[in-house]
């Protein structure tokens, strides 16, 4: 398809000296060593440490609150009563005093002596039991949609039908850097704010409205962060109350990191997703119909709906969707939000149907793969073959209940997912000085996606510089305007704006140099460190000569995303497969490969990508085999707010992870799209389909445990 | 953290002094990886604390042929993993340790420490207390009990016991040495561990002022094996463990010894396991009755019947990895 050349557009494949290429972080061996500087590292003199007294009740009203034995005790600076008596307390580590103070433990000491009383209300946590939530009044029906004709559908009689329960529980985001800062008024006007967040750009000014201030008088700075993956995109209640101990104090700095504990309390949830489907499709495996009847928890506020059938647009539909109201922690975007748990009960339900149709699952996606959206079907198509060949489908998948003799089954399974990650709104600098130093300055932050190796690829590349000839600045709200880091859309973002602004600033170093080269500026093109003239490669300069043709005067330009020419798109496609062995004697599940087959338009930097992908799959597995939020329905209190039960997979748990990319004609086309969530969402499904294959049965819910394992194969009646 | 006195005294002797002049709610320090995290959160408050660190007449660990073994109370986990003599006689004893908690657990942990560990019951570490007590009655029954006992949980303690050396070194008939104030008494492994009936008890049979000193473990009388089964490959608690140990004659197992782990609020030997097992030739098959014959009185809880399957399993492994572990 021929397409008219813009000033922009990403270099061709046969030009490309470093985009797409296999290169370090640019700030991995400051990580690696301990010199970067995370908000928790930052300790400025006279530092106070803020602690937060928590309920630890889930439901209750708060009826006095006395703060004066903690006000007396030597070393407390500061006491803030955040919520009043008579409030009431929706979920256990709500907020009720915050504290500063000369040191933690003084702090936390301080926090103790705070006297408040409650009056217990009835807590309501059991999300799962759907029944128990409607005779507690814990339910809102928010949808009820019928589109075609599904009853028709599943009573027609060349239909096979499938019927199941599916579901995924309250996860965390269990942050390894706890949610967190440190806030210093510098006066009375002018705030300065480290924060661990996912918004560099975007917070300083919802600071800056709750405390009254002028917004470029709040600067917030992130170096460096240990992950969000959706939760830290807010100013959160304990971030305003540090920022007000610091004022009440007289300017000091307080700091306030929450404790794993409240991390895994109150910093955000993935909501629940449980549901009873039905599915139809003809003897041949054309899908028919579609029937849902969904419900999950967000906390108190419900959750949002989640996109069932996920991608496959089954013809005749009927769901009901019913949010549910529990006394937990609220919910906050969750890498992927919705998408991993439709994908469960989505895959989970065709793979069963599938196996009643006694189908390769794979065969049955493909044929039924028209119902995905048009610009998903030929990306699905391309990589099935991919997956299949890399988990080597053909050798050990079999048909369902077929995994041999031996108390231990093998099985594989599969899945697909889809995600937007159209590049957001971003501004940099590109700045070329007479000395031949490049910078670009970028409000963005680096969650983990190699933000800063992004941007100085692309600088070089555009520049015909090597990549450490680029120092990136970002991680600071004084730098331009970049969104925040979310929905995947970080790469694309601040890769397009850094072209833009390099785009102009190589070609006011052409301007500037074309008469010393006796040529014109659109006749130069800057290669392996120097300016030259096209055609013509031994009349150039050195990039230090060209640049000291600048005498005095710096180049500054700014790009901006979205902006001329078409550098980022939307919609990307990936396909899982996860291998599994199950020992049936006692239901432990290993993995031993996953295979993620990923598109997502024009790679940047294949290794920061690939590390997305895998950080993906392991965060995937650990959601499959163990995460899940243990809540006391008696009392409502968090049973695991711990690294002890709340599981993270260790090195061990996670087998072969198998990563390939789809790049090239096709795919590079389309601009970088972003890459972190759409991997995420297929772990679940891939291994609870690959369980079901090697068992022979659907253990109904992930995390898929020994205790379900072993119900659901007593549930078959033998033990295989 | 409450404030609390800290004493590091040269000698167990010196340590039992410290122990019996202080506040009644005194506690000994070894590894500290368990004594801290319960500090830290208000689940224990020590008035003091006396830490072995510098008892080094609390160290050695010694293998003589005909003899035995005896094992200082502050040899770390990682110094019993990773001795020649445990695994060449004692491979069962290796096994029980070699995969607690990750390596920096093994180095700080010691073999008293992991004796007195108190249990990883959630409810008790939310500050409920050991018998989860709430408005007049066990949270458990009613709760969230999948890692609770499914052995001896009668009540009013559901808990489980978190060690896994006690089983194994119940199952090799060792011997424990106390230090007190009266002076050193002996008590046979399998009357250590005790099933607190109120609040405020304890799980083990340590006077108030007594330490352990050392454990004393007789040669060698059969073939020891352990097996354990984790959720996850490493950093975990097992969920349930069988330490086996198999006197044979020829092929004939002439006697056995079965201890179960992490079912019960203490290790739960099997006579009946042992019954299964006596005059028998091992085979998958008498493996798998004898598993079948530990776990037929238990009794699970609402959400624990997997650690029944688990906890047989475990059983009958075990059994066949000590007729392989010559």
């Amino acid at each position: 398809m021929a397409t008219t050349p813009c000033k922009y557009d990403w270099p061709e494949a046969s030009e490309r000296k470093l985009i797409g290429k296999p290169i370090s972080r640019v700030d991995g061996p400051a990580k690696a060593s301990g010199r970067a500087k995370y908000t928790y590292d930052v300790n400025p003199p006279a530092l106070l440490f803020g602690k937060v007294l928590r309920s630890p009740h889930a439901h209750a009203r708060i009826t006095s609150i006395d703060t004066s034995e903690a006000e007396k005790l030597l070393g407390v600076k500061g006491v803030r009563v955040v919520q009043k008596p008579g409030t009431e307390v929706q979920w256990e580590g709500d907020e009720i005093v915050a504290i500063a103070a000369v040191s933690e433990e003084i702090a936390e000491d301080a926090a103790r002596k705070v006297k408040v009383e409650y009056e217990l209300l009835p807590p309501f946590v059991a999300d799962a039991d759907l029944d128990a939530a409607k005779q507690a009044q814990r339910t809102k029906p928010t949808v009820d949609e019928t589109k075609g004709e599904p009853d028709k559908a599943f009573q027609d009689a060349g239909s096979v039908v499938s019927e199941g329960f599916y579901g995924t529980p309250v996860i965390a985001h269990c942050c390894l850097e706890a949610h967190g800062q440190v806030t210093h008024f510098l006066d009375d006007q002018n705030l300065k704010i480290w924060q661990s967040t996912q918004g560099v750009s975007t917070n300083p000014g919802q600071y800056a409205e709750i405390l009254g201030l002028k917004a470029p008088n709040v600067e917030l700075i992130c170096q460096n962060m240990g992950g969000g993956f959706g939760s830290k995109f807010q100013v959160d209640r304990w971030g305003v109350e540090c920022a007000r101990l610091s004022k009440d104090t007289g300017g000091k700095p307080v700091k306030i990191m929450l404790e794993r504990a409240a991390e895994l309390e109150v910093a955000g949830t993935r909501p629940s997703l449980y549901g009873k489907i039905r599915v139809a499709a003809t003897k041949d495996g054309t899908l028919t119909a579609w029937e849902s009847d969904a419900w999950g928890t967000g906390g108190v506020a419900g959750a949002g709906v989640p996109p069932l059938p996920y991608v496959l647009s089954v013809p005749n539909q009927k769901k009901h969707y019913t949010a549910v109201s529990t006394n937990t922690g609220g919910a906050r975007a969750w890498r992927a939000p919705n998408h991993p748990q439709a994908a469960v009960l989505t895959m989970g339900a065709l793979d069963d149907l599938a196996a009643k149709l006694n189908m390769d699952p794979i065969e049955f996606l493909t044929k039924n793969i028209d119902l995905a959206p048009e610009g998903l079907r030929k990306i699905y198509r391309d990589e099935f073959p991919i997956a299949a060949e890399l988990a080597e489908w053909k050798k050990y998948w079999h048909p369902r209940g077929q995994a041999g003799n031996g108390p231990v089954k093998r099985g594989l399974g599969v899945s697909l997912h889809t995600w937007g990650g159209r590049g957001h709104n971003s501004t940099c600098d590109v700045g070329i000085h007479p000395d031949g130093s490049v910078e670009v300055k970028c409000g963005t932050q680096d969650l983990g996606v190699g933000t800063r190796t992004v941007i100085a690829i692309v600088a070089a590349e555009t520049l015909g510089l090597p990549v450490e000839a680029i120092d990136v600045q970002i991680g600071d709200s004084h730098y331009p305007y970049s969104g925040a880091s979310g929905g995947s859309t970080t790469v694309g973002g601040v890769s397009s704006s850094t072209r833009r602004g390099a785009v102009d600033a190589r070609d006011a170093l052409f301007a500037a140099v074309a008469p010393a080269l006796g040529s014109s500026a659109d006749q130069l093109e800057a290669v392996n460190g120097q300016i030259r003239v096209k055609g013509s490669p031994t009349n150039s300069l050195t990039w230090k000569q060209a640049c000291a043709k600048l005498r005095t005067k710096p180049i500054e330009a700014t790009g901006k995303n979205p902006g001329d020419c078409n550098l980022t798109s939307s919609g990307v496609g990936g396909v899982q497969i996860a291998d599994v062995s199950v020992d049936t004697e006692t239901g432990l599940v290993r993995i031993n490969r996953m295979v993620a087959v990923q598109d997502c338009g024009l790679v940047i930097d294949s290794k920061t990508c690939e590390s997305q992908v895998l950080g993906a799959l392991i965060m995937g597995i650990t959601y499959s085999l163990f995460e899940e939020k243990v809540l006391d329905s008696q009392t409502g209190r968090t049973l695991n707010p711990n690294m002890e039960f709340y599981r993270l997979a260790t090195i061990g748990d996670v087998g072969d992870l198998v990563v390939h990319l789809m790049t090239g004609p096709g795919y590079d086309e389309r601009g970088p799209i972003g890459v972190a969530e759409p991997p995420t969402v297929s772990p679940g499904a891939a291994i609870s389909n690959a369980v079901a294959n090697a068992i022979g049965v659907r253990v109904p819910t992930i995390p898929i445990t020994p205790d379900k394992v072993l119900a659901a194969l007593a549930g078959k009646g033998a033990m295989a | 953290m409450e404030a609390f006195e800290y004493a590091k005294p040269a000698s167990a002797k010196e340590a039992v002094k410290l122990l019996a002049s202080g506040p009644k709610n005194s506690e000994v320090l070894a590894g500290g990886s368990d004594l801290l995290a319960l500090m830290k959160d208000s689940i224990s408050s020590p008035g003091r604390v006396v830490s072995l660190g510098n008892a080094h007449d609390l160290r050695g660990l010694d293998y003589r042929s005909g003899q035995g073994l005896r094992i200082g109370a502050m040899v770390t986990i990682e110094e019993l993993a990773a001795n020649a003599d445990v695994r060449r006689h004692y491979p069962g004893l290796t096994q029980s340790v070699e995969q607690i908690g990750g390596p920096q657990i093994r180095n700080v942990g010691t073999v008293g420490g992991n004796l007195c560990q108190r249990p990883r019951c959630w409810y008790y570490r939310s500050g409920f207390g050991l018998l989860a007590m709430y408005e007049g009655k066990s949270l458990v029954p009613g709760g969230e009990n999948r890692y609770h006992a499914i052995l001896g949980n009668a009540g009013p303690a559901y808990f489980v016991s978190p060690s896994n050396l006690g089983p194994m070194l119940i199952a090799l008939d060792a011997k424990l040495r106390l230090l007190g104030p009266k002076g050193s008494r002996e008590l046979p492994m399998e009357k250590f561990f005790m099933t607190p009936q109120a609040e405020g008890e304890r799980e083990h049979a340590i006077e108030p002022s007594e330490v352990i000193t050392e454990v004393v473990v007789p040669p060698p009388k059969g073939r020891s094996a352990f097996y354990e089964f984790r959720q996850r490959a490493g950093l975990d608690w097992p969920l349930a463990t069988a330490s086996v140990v198999l006197r044979m004659d020829g092929h004939t197992i002439s006697s056995a010894r079965v201890v179960l782990g992490q079912v019960a609020p203490v290790p739960w030997p099997s006579p009946e396991a042992e019954q299964a097992l006596a005059g028998k030739t091992v085979s998958d098959e008498v493996a798998d009755q004898a598993g079948q014959a530990a776990v037929q009185k238990a009794t699970p809880l609402s959400h624990n019947a997997y650690k029944v399957t688990l906890a047989r399993v475990a059983v009958k492994r075990a059994v066949l990895r000590a007729a392989n572990n010559a």
